[in-house]
Parts: C-alpha cells; structure tokens; sequence
C-alpha cells in the first residue's frame, strides 16, 4: 500500500544476504597459501562482497529503488537476488539460492515484526547499512556509493509521519504475510518456536514514546488532575534508556538488524510446508500481478546495467554452499516442498544494447504455461509468462 | 438510572422507512434503554454477575490469516439468532464465516491494467436501520454488499493517479451514521458520506467532508445517547486529529480535537464520551461536547490496534500490537459529571499482534480477537 517501502525491503534484505554470506564464505575459506585453485581465500571472499556491495548500490539502481512504486510480486523480488548474488565469482546452486531467500526473508520478517516503533525500520536498516560499511571499509568507492544511500534515505524517512511508517509497516509484512520457515539459528535462541511463529516478548523497554502500562489518570471538566489509579497485568516493562540516532553515524541502540551470525554457528532452515495456508498460498500464486510489465521494465534496466564478471579461463567460478556438506545440498533440493519452490527465472545475462534484447531474451526463457483464466490485454499476457513459471 | 441530557430544540429526524427491527438497544438518538439486567434485555435474560472473569472459549477457523491492518476484525450479532458473522480481512481478499455454509472470501475490486490486485485495508458490517450493508475499502475505493456478502450493491472507485504518488491512496475507516449514512475516510483527510435508500442499489455520495489533514484511521458513531451539543460522529486520523460531527441532511462539525503527531488509530462514541486509541499505547477518554481531555491511560506497551464498546454497559474493549486485549469498564460519576474508567480483565494472546477485537454481545459479555498471521478468530 506505501509506495515508498521498496527500498527499505531491498535494503534490509540485501544486508541480510550480505550477513549470511560473509558468515559461510569465512566459514569455507582457506589460508591462501594453502588453498587449491577451486577454494575460497580471504581475498577472494572480500572480492565477492566488493562486487556485490558495489552492485547493490549502484548509482541508476538506487534511482529506480526510490522512485515512490508498489511493491514488486516475491518472484520478482527473489529473481533480483538471485542476480545480485550473482554479481561476482561467485555461484549458488538452486538450492543455496533458495535457503539463503528463505534466511534473508525470515530475519527480516523477525526484524519488522519485533520493532518497537513503526518509525525503529529505520534504525533496522541503519544498522544493515553501518554493518555494510564494515564490510567494505577498504574500498573508498563503494564507501561513497553507500554513503549517497544513507543520505537519501534519511532525506526520504526521517521526515514521514508515525503512521506513514506504520502504514510502510503493515505493507511489510502484507508482503510476509503466512511464511514460518523454521530457522535452526532462530529455533536455539528461542526467538522462533516449534511451528514457525515468532515469540513475541511480553517484557523488556517498552518503545520510545510510550508510556509502562497500568498508569490511568482522571481528570475534571476544568482539566485538573483528580485521581490516580494502577492496574497490572501480566506483562513486565521497564521504561527505556535512549533513543536510536537516525543520522549518518551514531548509536542505533536498538539491536535488530545487526550481524547475528558468527563463524561457528552453521545456520540450518527447516523448510517445512505450511499445510494449514496452502489454499491462501496458491491462491495469491495464481492472481496476476499486472505490475509485471512495470518489473520487467525495471529488471532489464538493471541487468542491462550490471557488469557481470566471468569466471576466467572458462572455469565454472568459485562454488558457494549454504549447506554443510554437496549431499545435504543435494538432498535439500529434492525434498524442497512444492508450495515453497520458488520457481525463479535463470537468465543469462550479458551484455547487449536495447531494453528490446534483453525483454526478449528474458522472455524465451521462461516457460510459457496455459493462459490465466479472466486476463485480458498485453500487460497481463506479460505477467502471465512471469509468473506462470 | 440517570440519563444524559438530550439535544434540546432540535425535532428527532423521523426515520423514512421505520424500524425494522423488534424492540431493542436504540442507536443514536432514542428512548431510554432499560437497565442491565432486566428481563427486556435484547441478547439474552441472563447476564453473568459482575466481575466474573472472561474464559477462552474456542476458536473459529478462517480460510486465511488476518493482515495486520487497524481495526481488522468485524463482527454481526443479529438480534434473534445467537450464530454470528465474522470477518477479518487478509490481504486482498476479506475472509468470512458465516453462522451457516462454508467461510468465503470476497475479492477487493477495481484492478486495473497498470495496477496490482488491490489490497484491502478495512471491511466492517454496517447496521442501518432499514438494511445491513457489508462495506469493504480498499487502495481503489469502496465497495458495498448485502449483509452475506452474495450481491454487490455499489461501487464508489477513488481518483487514483496514473503513476504511484509518494503519499499512497486508499479508503479507510467505516460506519453507520444518522439512521441512513455510511461514511468512510479516505488517506487525502477526506470522510465520504454516502446516502443509503432502504433497499435497492441506488446509493448516493451525499456529501464529503473534509476536515482532516492527515489519513483517516477510524469513524465510529455514538452508541448511547449524545448529551446536547456533543454530535454523533466522530473521524479520527493519522496525525490523533479528532472532529465531531452532527450528522443529517447536512452534516455540521462541531468540534475539533487537534492531535499530537500520534496516531489515533481506533476510536469509540458513546454517551458523549470519545474513546480514543492511539501508537503510543495509550487510550484517551475526551468529553465530545467541550474536545476536553477526560482520562488518559497508559494502557498498552505498543500500537493500539482496535477498540470497541458495548453500548448496554459502557465496557470498552482494546487490542494492540503488544499481544494484550484489555476489557475496562466506563462511567461516569453522578455528581460530579467526571468520567471514570476502570480496568475489568486483561488477556494476552501468546506470540500474537493483535489486530482485531470486537464485542460479540451488545452488553460485552463475550468478545472475539484476530490477530496478524493468526488463521483463528478466538472468542471468548
């Protein structure tokens, strides 16, 4: 419904994606001394991160991002992941792909529902982009292209209304409406429980601006306070100590949104099918979404833009696996639940002039699946291959 | 029992079409109701003894999870049958669970050939004298049912701009008002007031009022008896601005509440009283006639979702984003003419943000509560 929660959405999620990958490419990398031509080194997992930060916040692709739109189908949205991740030496099996989509959403879903204030998503995405900075440190380029982000986004965020960000709010988490992929990391910390949902704490600092329950004030039709009563429930708050700075630097105090995975702690999803919503969840999968022509406009500005690095001397790149071993990846794939495949396009990008080339190629991909029943007209036609796959 | 002073002067406005229903709890301007707990009490004769805690009931399927919208959960409580309707809107589709059937889902309209399938941001039941309507907004506009949901009766579509504008569009906020309205708010600040014939499909948009600066959150009507001077109706938007209005013909604003930046999300009406909800957490009691501030609680840890009142007891129940729903209880004293409020039960929904709760029962015996990715209504 807000058409100014896109770039928040990709933001987060990146920085979730950029979470995880640093963690399994640290956790795979060799001393380079040692390492064998197919293994990762410490150069070349900052390399990777370099060219996919340094895609992500690509000057044109920033623009597009914060133009005020609807927000873009999953499909969509994970296809543009898929490319980002791509952005590099780096590969990704179908698998990979998808539990590293499942991780990025879930943390995020967790991060949004838990906010305290609507407006704290900013303090959330601050927090993924300091993180962000960390990463690339070294390189003053990218720094920069960074940093013009965090500007706009204080230029475009911190002058909106409370209820404009709970407005960003709720079309977040339309968006993450009926998804409880179990995350191991999520499940230890007791953070998820058994069947996929949250745990949603009843204690701790209640948000900036709002008051501990249990206080009510009378007063008298000349407005003079005249009685005080208490009442208690079973929740337990404390008032809290700060506020989060929404400049460019500074303490964001709120902790959702930053690194919670380290090197040790190899993160598993339990990708189980959430029989009880199949009926919703098919059923969103078949409405068209006639935004796509709209999406593909958009898709084919940014593949057409990005520059995409070749293996060289014809290797397969370097493999990435989000899985502790090629069986349990292998396994993974197979026992994927039909209703959660995410059925993404596999697009070969390089370079070539014209929007036109690129729309078709995109096109004579995609696999072209029986007409929708009730659309009607060219854009539709489009969105039906899209997202007929 | 004492009664609030009536609107002097001013002749009730004759209803066109009469009643159509048996004697019962009057809405707006009426005789007086008969007190608690006599034997002509409308829902049932019996009423449990005051202070008797509220119990889980059980749970009602739905066919899909509750969205995490303002006031998400609507119900209607027919005066003879004891089976009820509900409905919690999901995304782009309103889900319903009727006393009998299957549940259904209605669609949001008014997809265009550049626009996505709308989503849904409210539906509530809208109880006319003459007629019941089931009223869905949506990013498009408005559109109205009979009471099943089986025929769509009118379709009201908003001015959407070719491309998506920063400030998003939608309608928001529904209610019945003066016997023979439907007014519903839209994000511009403005209330639409529709004109509603006794039966048939020949519905007019009768005025629009535009008083708000900000999105309209809630409308709600007065369910008691409004003491002279203090309106009928009340809209509340994003920026916690409250007007007051005196519905007919002409509707006249009476009075304006200015807000604080703090969202009013769910708002109330009864006996000249406005119950307010708002983001912060807290529920604000203000005298309708004077805009004077009342009470303020600090009733909840996060965003207040959804209020409703019970207009046979003046209970007032209130859902919010920190999993609590809070039962109070308001009054007002005798002689003094102060407000009271005091706090009756609390109930935590465990690892939910709720999003809808309503009365079931016009004295607040029994209430219902939905909350976001929850596929249940609960009741209790």
């Amino acid at each position: 419904m807000s058409a100014r929660t896109l770039p928040l959405l990709f933001l987060n999620l990146g920085g979730e994606m950029l979470y995880i990958l640093d963690q399994r490419l640290r956790a795979q990398s060799i001393p380079g001394e040692k390492a064998r031509k197919d293994e990762w080194t410490d150069v070349d997992r900052k390399r990777v991160m370099n060219d996919i930060i340094s895609t992500m916040f690509n000057r044109k692709f920033m623009e597009e991002l914060f133009k005020p739109q609807e927000l873009y189908s999953k499909k969509a949205l994970r296809t543009v992941y898929d490319r980002l991740a791509h952005a590099s030496i780096m590969r990704l099996n179908q698998a990979s792909m998808d539990k590293l989509y499942d991780l990025m959403t879930m943390a995020f879903k967790y991060q949004v529902l838990l906010c305290p204030r609507p407006r704290d998503i900013l303090l959330v995405t601050f927090n993924h982009l300091d993180a962000i900075k960390d990463f690339i440190y070294e390189s003053p380029g990218i720094l920069n292209q960074v940093d013009e982000t965090f500007r706009q986004l204080i230029e475009t965020y911190n002058c909106l209304s409370d209820g404009e960000f709970q407005l960003i709010r709720q079309t977040l988490l339309i968006f993450f409406q009926d998804m409880h992929i179990r995350v191991s990391i999520f499940l230890k910390d007791k953070v998820q429980n058994s069947n996929g949902r949250f745990a949603l704490p009843i204690s701790g600092p209640v948000p900036w601006g709002t008051e501990v329950p249990g206080l009510i004030r009378i007063f008298n039709h000349k407005g003079v306070e005249v009685k005080r009563t208490e009442f208690t429930t079973a929740g337990n708050y404390i008032t809290p100590q700060r506020e989060g700075s929404f400049e460019l630097y500074g303490d964001r105090v709120l902790k959702l949104g930053t690194n919670m995975y380290s090197v040790s702690r190899p993160v598993e999803t339990h990708v189980a099918g959430s029989s009880k919503n199949l009926a919703s969840c098919a059923k969103e999968n078949t409405v068209p979404n006639p935004l796509a022509k709209e999406e593909l406009n958009f898709l084919a500005r940014l593949l057409g833009g990005l520059d995409i690095q070749k293996p060289a001397g014809g290797e397969t790149g370097f493999r990435l696996n989000l899985f502790t071993s090629d069986e349990e990846e292998e396994h993974a794939a197979q026992t994927r639940p039909e209703d959660l495949s995410y059925k993404v396009i596999n697009i070969e990008a390089t370079q070539e002039p014209g929007r036109r080339a690129e729309l078709s190629r995109i096109l004579g991909e995609l696999e072209v699946e029986e007409p929708r029943p009730g659309s009607a007209g060219k854009g539709e036609d489009l969105l039906a291959l899209m997202d007929g796959l | 029992p004492r009664c609030p002073v009536r609107r002097a002067g001013a002749p009730r406005p004759r209803s066109r079409f009469g009643l159509a229903r048996g004697p019962g709890p009057p809405r707006g301007r009426g005789p007086p109701r008969p007190a608690p707990g006599t034997a002509t009490q409308r829902h049932t004769g019996w009423r449990p003894a005051p202070g008797t805690p509220y119990r889980r009931e059980g749970a009602l399927s739905l066919r899909s999870s509750s969205s995490a919208l303002y006031n998400n959960l609507t119900v209607l409580c027919p005066p003879a049958r004891p089976p009820r309707a509900f409905g919690a809107v999901h995304g782009t589709t309103l889900s319903l669970l009727g006393p009998e059937g299957p549940p259904r889902q209605l669609p949001a309209r008014g997809a265009g050939s550049a626009l996505s399938t709308p989503l849904l941001t409210q539906a509530a039941w809208c109880e006319l004298p003459a007629r019941v309507l089931l009223v869905l907004t949506s990013q498009r506009g408005v559109q109205m049912y009979e009471a099943d949901g089986s025929t769509l009766v009118f379709w009201h579509a908003l001015d959407i701009p070719e491309h998506p504008a920063a400030h998003s569009v939608f309608a928001r906020g529904i209610s019945a008002a003066g016997e023979r309205f439907i007014c519903v708010g839209t994000s511009s600040g403005a209330v639409l007031v529709f004109d509603i014939p006794p039966k048939g499909t020949n519905v007019t948009l009768s005025e629009v009022l535009e008083q708000h600066r900000d999105p309209v959150t809630d409308i709600a009507a007065e369910q008691g008896q409004a003491p002279e001077g203090a309106g009928d109706l009340v809209t509340a938007d994003d920026s916690g601005t409250l007007c007051l209005w005196s519905t007919g013909e002409e509707f006249t604003q009476l009075g304006k509440i200015p807000g604080s930046g703090c969202t009013c999300s769910s708002v109330t009406l009864w006996n000249g009283i406005v119950a307010a909800g708002y983001g912060n957490g807290q529920i604000r009691l203000w005298e309708a006639g004077t805009g004077q501030l009342r009470a303020q609680v600090s009733a909840h840890a996060r965003w207040i979702y959804a209020l409703d009142l019970a207009p046979l007891t003046g209970k007032l129940l209130s859902g919010a984003e920190d999993s609590f729903v809070h039962v109070w209880k308001l009054s007002r004293d005798p002689d003094t003419g102060d407000v009271e409020i005091q706090h009756c039960h609390a109930e935590c929904v465990t690892d939910t943000q709720v999003c809808g709760a309503r009365f079931c029962d016009p004295a607040g015996d029994t209430f219902a509560v939905t909350g976001y990715d929850l596929s249940e209504i609960l009741c209790y």
